[in-house]
C-alpha cells in the first residue's frame, strides 16, 4: 500500500537516496581495485609507507584475499568503524584529514551559493519579464559569455587584477598568517580574503541560475493563467509575483540539485587558485602528493554530498509544487 | 559523385543558415581563426615550444624576438599558444565525437527497444550523472596516469551520460511519430526502422550535442591539466596555467597567463555561440520567422 | 441602450511580413437581456474580437481602430488602470476548456479570493466563504476548495473558471470555447449551467464557438465572422430557419441532423483566406457558390434585410 501525500514522498526519495549512496560505495571500490594501475598496490612501493603499517593495512582490508573478501572487509571499516582508509603523505586518517577541511569549505560553498542563486533568480526573473528589451539581451550576454570561462580562471583574473595590481585583497589563504587576530577582527579577516574566492564561484553560478530562471519565466509567461489573471484585473505587480515567479521558480528548485554537482567542481578549483584551505584545496595537494587514499576519501564524500542536497532538494520541491506529492484527476 | 556535391551543396547552404544567426557569427569567426592558426602555426615564426632557451631569456616580457614573451624556462610564449590550439582542437574534437558516440549510442538503443533495456542503461546513465564530474575526472586521471589519450578517455567517461539522456529524449518523441507506425505497417524490420526512420531527425541534434560537448572537453583539459593531472609532454594552454601557477611566478609574468586565458575563453565562448547558433537553426521555423 | 457596443473595431497582426487584418472593421451590440453568439471557423478573428473588448492583443497585435462602447464608456480610451478595474468585475472572461486558464500551484479557494479581494473591501475569512459559495453555486462542493487544479477533470475545471469569472458579479460575461473539448454530456451540463447562471443573475453573455448547437442551445443573437469580418448578424431562431449570407447557408447546412433521412455529410469546399493578402472584393467570393462577378471586385458592405444585418452583394 503506497503511502500518501508527503510522507510517503519522502520515505520513497529517502529510501532512493539510501540505495544511490550504498551504490557510489561499490563504485568507490571497484574504482580504486579494479582500474589497472591499482593505486593501493602502489602503496607498497611508496618509502612513505612503514612496513608495520602495511601489515596494518594488509590485516584491516584484507588486501591478500580475494576480491570479495576485500569488498567485505572495506564494506565493514566504513560503515562499522567510519574509517576511510590511512593518509601516507600526512601520517592521518582520512577522516580525520577531511574533516579537518570541511567547515572552510562548507563556509566557502554555502555563502557563495546563496549569494548566487539569489543574484541569479533576481536578474533572471528580469530578463524573463522584459524579454527582447536591451536590459535583457545585456543580462544574457553577460551571463552566457560568464557562464562559459572556467572558475580557475575567473580565479587567476581576479586574483591578479584585484589582488595583486590593485591590492585591494589578499591572495591566497583564509587568515593573515602570524597576525593573532580573534573574535571580529578574525571574522573580518577571514571575510576580506574570502571575498575573492566566493566571487569566482558567484560569477559562473549566477549565470547558470540567470539562464534558467529566464527561460522559466518566458515559458511561464506563455502560459494561459497568466493571462487568465490579467482577466481578473489582478495588478502586474501580484501577477509577477504570485502567478509568474511562483511557477517559474520550479525548476530553478531542481536544477540546484544538480547545480551541487557543479559546486563541488566550482569549489575545488576556486579553492586551489586562491589556496583556501579546504576540501578543494586538499584535493590539488593530494594529487600533487600522490596521495590515493585521500582522494578515494574526497571522492566518496563529495558524492555522498550530492546525494544529499539532491535528497534536500527533492523534499524541498514537494512542498511547493502541490502537483509532485497531491493524487491528480478525479 | 553526385552524392558528394549534394552533401557539399548541404553544407553550403548550412553554413548560411549559421551566419544568420548572432551567435553562430561570432563563432564562426573565432572558428575561423583557430583552423588558420592550427594549420598554418609551423608558419607563423614558431619555434618548438618545449624547447628552453637561455638564462638571460627567462621570463621575459613580449618583444620583437618573443612576441608573447617567454615562460620560467625561457620558452616561447608565442609558440606555446599557437600550438596549444592543435592540442585543444584535438582534445576537444576526439573527445567530443567518442562521447557523442557512445552516448548516442545508448540512448539510441535506450529509448528505441525500451522496456527493461531502456530502464537498465537509464539506472546505469542517472547513477554516472549523479557522481560529481570534477572528483570522478580527477579520480581517473589520477589512476590511469598522464597522457593526452587517457584525457580524453576520462573526459568521454565523464560526459557520455549526458549525450545520453538528451537523445533518448528525442528518440522517445520520435516514437510517438506517426510515421514510425506507419513504416512499421509495411512490415520493415526492427534495426531497418531504427536506422532509416529515427537516424535522420536524430543526427542533427546528435551534431549540435557534439558541438557543445567540445566547449566540456575543453574545460576538461584546462582545468586537468591546471591540477597538475595534464600531460606534460604536450603544451596545452592548461598546462602553461599550470605551471605559471605552481612556479609561483604569475604575478610577476601577467603575459604568461594572458595569451592562454584568452584561447580557452575564446574557444569555449566560439563553440558556446555555434553550438547555440545549431540548436537554433535546427529548431522547426526557424528559416520561416526570418523570412527565408 | 445597448450594454455593450463595438464600432468598427480593428485588430492588426504586425509580423514581420506586413499586417495581418485579424480583425478588420466589426461591429455589433449586445444588450442587457440577450445572449450574443459569434460563431465562424478557426482563425476568423473570434477569439482576438472579444479580447479587445478586454484590451487584449497580444504582442505583434494591437488594437488599431474603432470604439468599444461600455456602459456608456469606450473602453479603448480609458486609462490602464481603469481598464485593469473593469476586468473581473465589469466584464470577466472564462477561457476555453481544454486551456491551462488555472494557476497550478494555487488552490482553487485561493484563485476565486484572489479576485474577491482585487476588487472588493472584504476580510480574508469573508472572501474564502464567498469563494466557498462560488463553488457551490457552480456545482462543485465547496470542501474542494483547498484542492489544486490538477485534481480536477475538464468538465470541472470550466465550473471553476466560471465561479472565478463571476465572483464579482460582472455586468458582461464572456465565454471563450466553453464546452470546446469535453464529452458531449459535460457539455450538456456545462450548458445547463450557463443557461442558469445567466437567468438567475440576468447575465448578459456573449459566446464564442465553432459549434453551432451550442448557440442553438444558449444564445439569442447570432454574429458568424468570416476572415475578420462580420458577415451576417440575426436572432438565432431567423439565423437557423433562414440564413441569408451562403457561408451561414454552408454552415447551417453542413450540421448533420440526427431526424430525417440520411445523407451525405457537406462539407464546405476550400479554406479560409490567408489574412496577409486577402482576395480583392468578397473575402468569401473563391468558395461561394453564388459569387458573382460584382463580388470578385467590390467588397460587399452591411444591409438590413428582414430584421438582420447581411453583408453580401446578393441583397441590395
Amino acid at each position: 500500500m503506497a503511502l500518501k501525500g508527503f510522507a510517503g514522498f519522502a520515505i520513497r526519495k529517502i529510501s532512493g537516496a539510501a540505495i544511490t549512496i550504498f551504490a557510489i560505495v561499490c563504485f568507490n571500490f571497484v574504482l580504486f581495485r579494479i582500474i589497472p594501475g591499482d593505486p593501493v598496490r602502489l602503496m607498497f612501493r611508496d618509502p612513505r609507507v612503514s612496513a608495520h603499517k602495511i601489515q596494518e593495512m594488509y590485516e584491516k582490508f584484507g588486501l591478500a584475499g580475494s576480491l570479495w573478501e576485500q569488498f567485505v572487509a572495506y564494506l565493514r571499516q566504513l560503515f562499522l568503524y567510519g574509517d576511510l582508509g590511512f593518509s601516507f603523505a600526512r601520517k592521518a586518517p582520512v577522516l580525520e584529514v577531511i574533516a579537518d577541511k570541511m567547515p572552510q569549505t562548507f563556509l566557502l560553498v554555502l555563502t557563495a551559493l546563496v549569494i548566487a542563486i539569489v543574484v541569479g533568480t533576481v536578474l533572471g526573473a528580469i530578463a524573463g519579464w522584459k524579454t527582447g528589451t536591451r536590459l535583457d539581451s545585456i543580462i544574457i550576454t553577460g551571463s552566457l559569455t560568464l557562464y562559459s570561462i572556467p572558475i580557475f580562471v575567473i580565479g587567476i583574473v581576479a586574483m591578479l587584477i584585484f589582488a595583486f595590481y590593485l591590492g585591494i585583497f589578499p591572495l591566497m589563504g583564509m587568515y593573515t598568517i602570524g597576525a593573532g587576530l580573534t573574535g571580529l577582527a578574525y571574522w573580518r579577516d577571514v571575510a576580506w580574503h574570502m571575498f575573492l574566492p566566493t566571487c569566482a564561484i558567484i560569477i559562473w553560478y549566477a549565470g547558470e541560475y540567470i539562464i534558467v530562471t529566464r527561460n522559466s519565466m518566458q515559458d511561464v509567461l506563455d502560459q494561459d493563467y497568466i493571462i487568465s489573471a490579467r482577466a481578473k484585473g489582478i495588478k502586474e505587480s501580484a501577477i509577477l509575483l504570485r502567478h509568474a515567479l511562483r511557477n517559474a521558480i520550479l525548476p530553478v528548485v531542481t536544477i540546484t540539485g544538480i547545480n551541487v554537482a557543479f559546486a563541488i567542481s566550482g569549489v575545488i578549483e576556486a579553492e586551489t587558485v586562491f589556496g583556501w584551505p579546504g576540501m578543494g584545496r586538499l584535493v590539488y595537494d593530494s594529487v600533487m602528493a600522490r596521495d590515493y587514499p585521500v582522494l578515494q576519501g574526497l571522492f566518496l564524500i563529495f558524492a555522498v554530498i550530492v546525494v544529499l542536497a539532491n535528497l534536500a532538494v527533492d523534499l524541498i520541491y514537494g512542498k511547493i509544487d502541490p502537483r509532485v506529492t497531491v493524487g491528480g484527476g478525479q | 559523385m553526385s552524392w558528394l556535391l549534394k552533401r557539399l551543396q548541404g553544407l553550403r547552404k548550412f553554413l548560411k543558415l549559421l551566419l544568420t544567426h548572432n551567435m553562430g557569427r561570432a563563432g564562426v569567426v573565432i572558428f575561423v581563426i583557430l583552423g588558420i592558426v592550427v594549420i598554418f602555426g609551423p608558419y607563423m615564426r614558431t619555434v618548438d615550444p618545449m624547447r628552453t632557451g637561455v638564462l638571460q631569456n627567462i621570463l621575459q616580457p613580449p618583444s620583437s624576438q618573443f612576441w608573447f614573451g617567454t615562460d620560467h624556462l625561457a620558452r616561447d610564449i608565442w609558440s606555446q599558444t599557437i600550438y596549444g590550439a592543435r592540442i585543444a582542437l584535438l582534445v576537444g574534437f576526439v573527445a567530443a565525437a567518442v562521447t557523442t558516440a557512445f552516448g548516442s549510442l545508448v540512448g539510441l538503443v535506450s529509448g528505441y527497444f525500451g522496456g527493461k533495456i531502456d530502464e537498465v542503461l537509464m539506472r546505469i546513465v542517472d547513477f554516472f550523472m549523479m557522481l560529481p564530474y570534477l572528483p570522478l575526472m580527477i579520480v581517473f586521471a589520477a589512476v590511469l596516469g598522464p597522457s593526452i589519450w587517457n584525457i580524453i578517455l576520462v573526459i568521454s567517461i565523464t560526459y557520455w551520460p549526458f549525450t545520453a539522456r538528451v537523445i533518448r529524449s528525442q528518440v522517445l518523441s520520435l516514437k510517438q511519430r506517426a510515421f514510425v507506425e506507419a513504416s512499421r505497417s509495411v512490415g520493415a524490420s526492427d534495426n531497418l526502422l531504427m536506422f532509416s526512420e529515427i537516424m535522420p531527425n536524430v543526427v542533427p541534434l546528435m551534431f549540435a550535442e557534439a558541438v557543445l560537448m567540445v566547449t566540456n572537453a575543453i574545460y576538461a583539459e584546462a582545468v586537468l591539466a591546471f591540477l597538475g593531472l595534464g600531460d606534460v609532454s604536450t603544451m596545452s594552454w592548461g598546462i602553461m596555467l599550470h605551471f605559471a601557477y605552481e612556479s609561483g611566478l604569475m604575478t610577476m609574468a601577467p603575459w604568461w597567463v594572458i595569451p592562454p586565458i584568452t584561447c580557452i575563453c575564446a574557444t569555449i565562448l566560439a563553440f558556446t555561440f555555434l553550438g547555440t547558433a545549431v540548436s537554433d537553426i535546427m529548431k522547426p521555423g526557424y528559416r520561416e520567422a526570418r523570412g527565408l | 441602450m445597448a450594454l455593450i457596443d463595438v464600432e468598427n473595431l480593428k485588430v492588426y497582426y504586425f509580423t514581420r511580413a506586413g499586417a495581418v487584418k485579424a480583425v478588420d472593421d466589426i461591429s455589433f451590440s449586445v444588450d442587457k437581456d440577450e445572449t450574443l453568439g459569434l460563431i465562424g471557423e478557426s482563425g476568423c478573428g473570434k477569439t482576438t474580437a472579444v479580447f479587445a473588448i478586454m484590451r487584449f492583443a497580444a504582442p505583434p497585435g494591437r488594437i488599431v481602430g474603432g470604439k468599444i462602447i461600455f456602459e456608456g464608456r469606450d473602453i479603448l480610451t480609458m486609462s490602464a488602470e481603469e481598464v485593469r478595474l473593469l476586468r473581473g468585475q465589469g466584464i470577466a472572461m472564462v477561457f476555453q476548456a481544454a486551456q491551462n486558464a488555472l494557476n497550478p500551484v494555487m488552490n482553487v479557494g485561493d484563485q476565486i479570493t484572489e479576485v474577491i479581494r482585487q476588487h472588493e473591501q472584504v476580510t480574508k475569512a469573508e472572501a474564502w466563504e464567498r469563494a466557498r459559495k462560488q463553488l457551490e453555486l457552480v456545482g462543485i462542493s465547496g470542501d474542494r476548495a483547498k484542492s489544486y487544479p490538477h485534481e480536477f477533470s475538464g468538465g470541472m475545471k470550466q465550473r471553476v473558471g466560471i465561479a472565478i469569472a463571476t465572483a464579482c458579479n460582472p455586468r458582461l460575461l464572456i465565454l471563450d470555447e466553453p464546452v470546446t473539448g469535453l464529452d458531449v454530456i459535460v457539455q450538456r451540463q456545462l450548458l445547463n449551467l450557463i443557461n442558469d447562471l445567466r437567468a438567475k443573475f440576468r447575465l448578459p453573455i456573449i459566446l464564442i464557438t465553432h459549434d453551432l448547437s451550442v448557440i442553438a442551445e444558449t444564445c439569442s443573437k447570432v454574429a458568424v465572422m468570416y476572415a475578420g469580418k462580420i458577415v451576417e448578424q440575426a436572432d438565432a431562431i431567423s439565423l437557423y430557419k433562414n440564413p441569408a449570407h451562403p457561408y451561414s447557408k454552408l454552415l447551417i447546412e453542413a450540421y448533420p441532423s440526427i431526424k430525417g433521412e440520411k445523407g451525405k455529410l457537406v462539407s464546405i469546399p476550400g479554406a479560409p483566406p490567408g489574412l496577409l493578402n486577402p482576395p480583392v472584393g468578397c473575402y468569401f467570393q473563391p468558395r461561394c457558390p453564388a459569387a458573382m462577378d460584382i463580388c470578385r471586385e467590390e467588397e460587399p458592405t452591411m444591409v438590413a434585410k428582414d430584421g438582420r444585418i447581411v453583408a453580401c452583394h446578393l441583397y441590395k
